[in-house]
């Protein structure tokens, strides 16, 4: 286990860092020149020139990298020219925001995913599979965007039930967090209750089939036992390895969620500082969620290996 | 069985599309896609309207017998753009995912093929690619790229990449060391003959399946990057960026918004419903995989 636990490790310290150099040239693949890109148009010969050097675009590129994660390492993240301010203080007051509604929505969906997965394969082929079914294929298609300003319109414009922008986290004022994160945190989470509902279903599905379920059944236990207890450990193993992938669909998706509930998270920064061009903020966004993501898949394979013996010997 | 015989491809192709669409819900997809497909190929011959025709006395006009689903802001018809919209859709969609099992099936089969550092290598990379949430990627290339359709495609595209190179380079694993691939070696078979004519081939249902699938969910991205006003340049006509011009309406008017959703909606899950046929046809151990 503890080899197992090394060696994906280190996979994922090799993965930060190819990230860490595709967002690096990103100043640099861009068209145009890296000292505008980083500082916007409007600046003086003088302000050029020491950017120029302080971006050490003198050195060679290899150097320049070493530098850049050098800075990184030590927090600095370099200045947003659209918000005038160091990229790291936007990250730090927006990236709790972004994980606290994928949190919220991965939880959510894993659960009502799970339940309604169990819930179709038990009643398979009755009127209650083929709706958890047919909810499951549209949830998987419907385009969270344009769900999110339907429910917007409705719920929030039109019979003004609930606010139609900004957030709170619930350690402020919870009434008011709770009233804000429903239609942002519901729009976020349907595409993942649809894909857990199928992956369920169909593990749940195979399982049933399985001869020691037969067996559990043939000494007299009780249905809902036998799903339960023997079923539902086992079906629930490929669930894990979809919440890694759940978490990064669902942040995915905050980049439209957040700009249409106008909520100050990560995916709403990215969207402007790419409009407005802002590299070294892009840089940071992408960096960063990426980093989280990369730690959440750790998690997920560590924890597979653990419930899944046969993939730590691989 | 008499009717097999002379030309044994078409029965073949017969029997295929029997099995296909032996379920019904098959059917119903395949002739969603159809008919997108159509209405973006006869775009010019079937519009009611010029799309980029302005009125601005039509401007938010409700429907009417002449414009079925109403105008939008600059008063252009939104039936017209809606059909428009579907050549976008599946013109991004198409070329994206061709760029994507291009890259990506060269570079999983190099990968599987001669393994070693190179396939840790590729696997890293794409390891790394797959870290990134789909729509950040697809920002972030967007920073280097621009927007507009061209480049909607490439960046698509490239974002798709790694599902292909994931898929490829287990296949090739798993046949590598198959014996008809050792027979061809012995027989004296480059390596990229080997890769190309034999491992290839083994490998196109799975590729064939992910393909169609792709195409969905490559059609929802494009549609949430136009959304964002990330996407394709106005006054070109995207479901995605008509969603966005049309839901402040939504109460008073809510066609302009609804219509676009709808139908990206309709079109990947007809999308989805024929890649799952296909997958059961073409290849039933994938069930749950793909």
């Amino acid at each position: 286990m503890a080899y197992f636990i090394a060696k994906r490790l280190m996979q994922s310290v090799v993965v930060i860092f190819i990230v860490s150099l595709f967002t690096f040239l990103l100043a640099y693949l861009m068209p145009g020149d890296p000292v505008y890109a980083m500082l916007g148009g409007d600046i003086t010969q003088e302000q050029y020139d020491m950017a120029y050097k302080e971006m050490n675009l003198d050195k060679p590129i290899y150097l320049r990298y070493v530098n850049w994660c050098a800075d990184l390492i030590k927090g600095d993240f370099g200045k947003s020219y659209k918000y005038r301010m160091p990229v790291i203080d936007l990250i730090k007051t927006r990236l709790p925001v972004t994980m606290y509604l994928g949190g919220l929505s991965i939880i959510i969906s894993t659960a009502v995913g799970i339940l309604f997965g169990i819930l179709a394969a038990t009643k398979r082929g009755k009127i209650l599979d083929t709706v958890i079914t047919f909810l499951a294929n549209l949830g998987a298609v419907m385009p969270l965007f344009w769900l999110a300003v339907l429910g917007m319109s409705l719920f929030a414009m039109h019979l003004k039930w609930l606010p139609s922008y900004g957030f709170t986290f619930p350690t402020e004022d919870f009434v008011k967090s709770v009233r804000q994160t429903i239609l942002p945190v519901i729009a976020l989470s349907v595409g993942a209750i649809a894909s857990t509902t199928r992956q369920m279903r169909s593990s749940m599905l195979e399982v049933i089939q399985q001869d020691y379920i037969r067996t559990a059944r043939a000494k007299g236990l009780k249905e809902s036992r036998v799903i339960s207890k023997h079923a539902l450990k086992n079906a629930l193993i490929p669930i894990v390895t979809l919440t890694g992938m759940s978490f990064r669909n669902v942040v995915s998706g905050s980049a439209s969620i957040e700009i249409i509930f106008s909520i100050a998270g990560t995916g709403q920064l990215l969207v402007t500082s790419v409009l407005s061009k802002d590299v070294a903020t892009t840089q940071a966004c992408i960096l960063i969620v990426a980093i989280v993501v990369s730690i959440a898949n750790l998690i997920v394979d560590i924890s597979y290996g653990y419930l899944d013996p046969r993939i730590r010997i691989q | 069985m008499k009717s097999s015989g002379t030309k044994p491809s078409t029965s073949k192709i017969r029997k295929f599309f029997k099995r296909l669409f032996a379920r019904k819900i098959v059917i119903f997809g395949a002739v969603l896609v159809v008919v997108f497909v159509l209405a973006a190929l006869l775009a010019p011959y079937i519009s009611p309207h010029d799309p980029y025709k302005q009125n601005l006395k039509l401007s938010f006009a409700k429907p009417s017998a002449q414009h079925v689903l109403g105008n939008d802001e600059l008063g252009r018809d939104i039936f017209s753009r809606i059909i428009y919209g579907a050549r976008t859709s599946l013109a991004i969609g198409f070329v994206a995912v061709m760029i994507a099992a291009g890259c990506g099936i060269l570079l999983g089969l190099v990968a599987g093929y001669l393994g070693g550092m190179v396939n840790s290598v590729i696997s890293r990379v794409m390891d790394a690619l797959m870290s990134i949430p789909a729509i950040m990627l697809s920002l972030g290339l967007g920073i280097i790229f621009g927007a507009g359709m061209t480049s909607l495609m490439i960046i698509l595209g490239l974002a798709t990449v790694p599902t292909y190179t994931r898929l490829m380079s287990a296949q090739v694993l798993a046949i590598r060391n198959s014996d008809f691939i050792n027979a061809e070696r012995v027989l004296g078979a480059s390596n990229i003959r080997i890769m190309f004519s034999h491992i290839l081939p083994n490998c196109l249902s799975p590729i064939i399946v992910l393909f169609t699938m792709n195409i969905g969910g490559t059609i929802l991205a494009e549609a949430s990057l136009s959304f964002l006003g990330l996407g394709v340049k106005a006054p070109m006509a995207s479901w995605g960026a008509m969603v966005n011009e049309g839901y402040s309406r939504l109460i008073t008017n809510p066609v302009f918004a609804l219509a676009p959703g709808i139908c990206i909606m309709l079109l990947v899950l007809g999308f989805n419903i024929l890649g799952d046929g296909l997958r059961d046809v073409l290849d039933p151990r994938l069930r749950g995989s793909i």
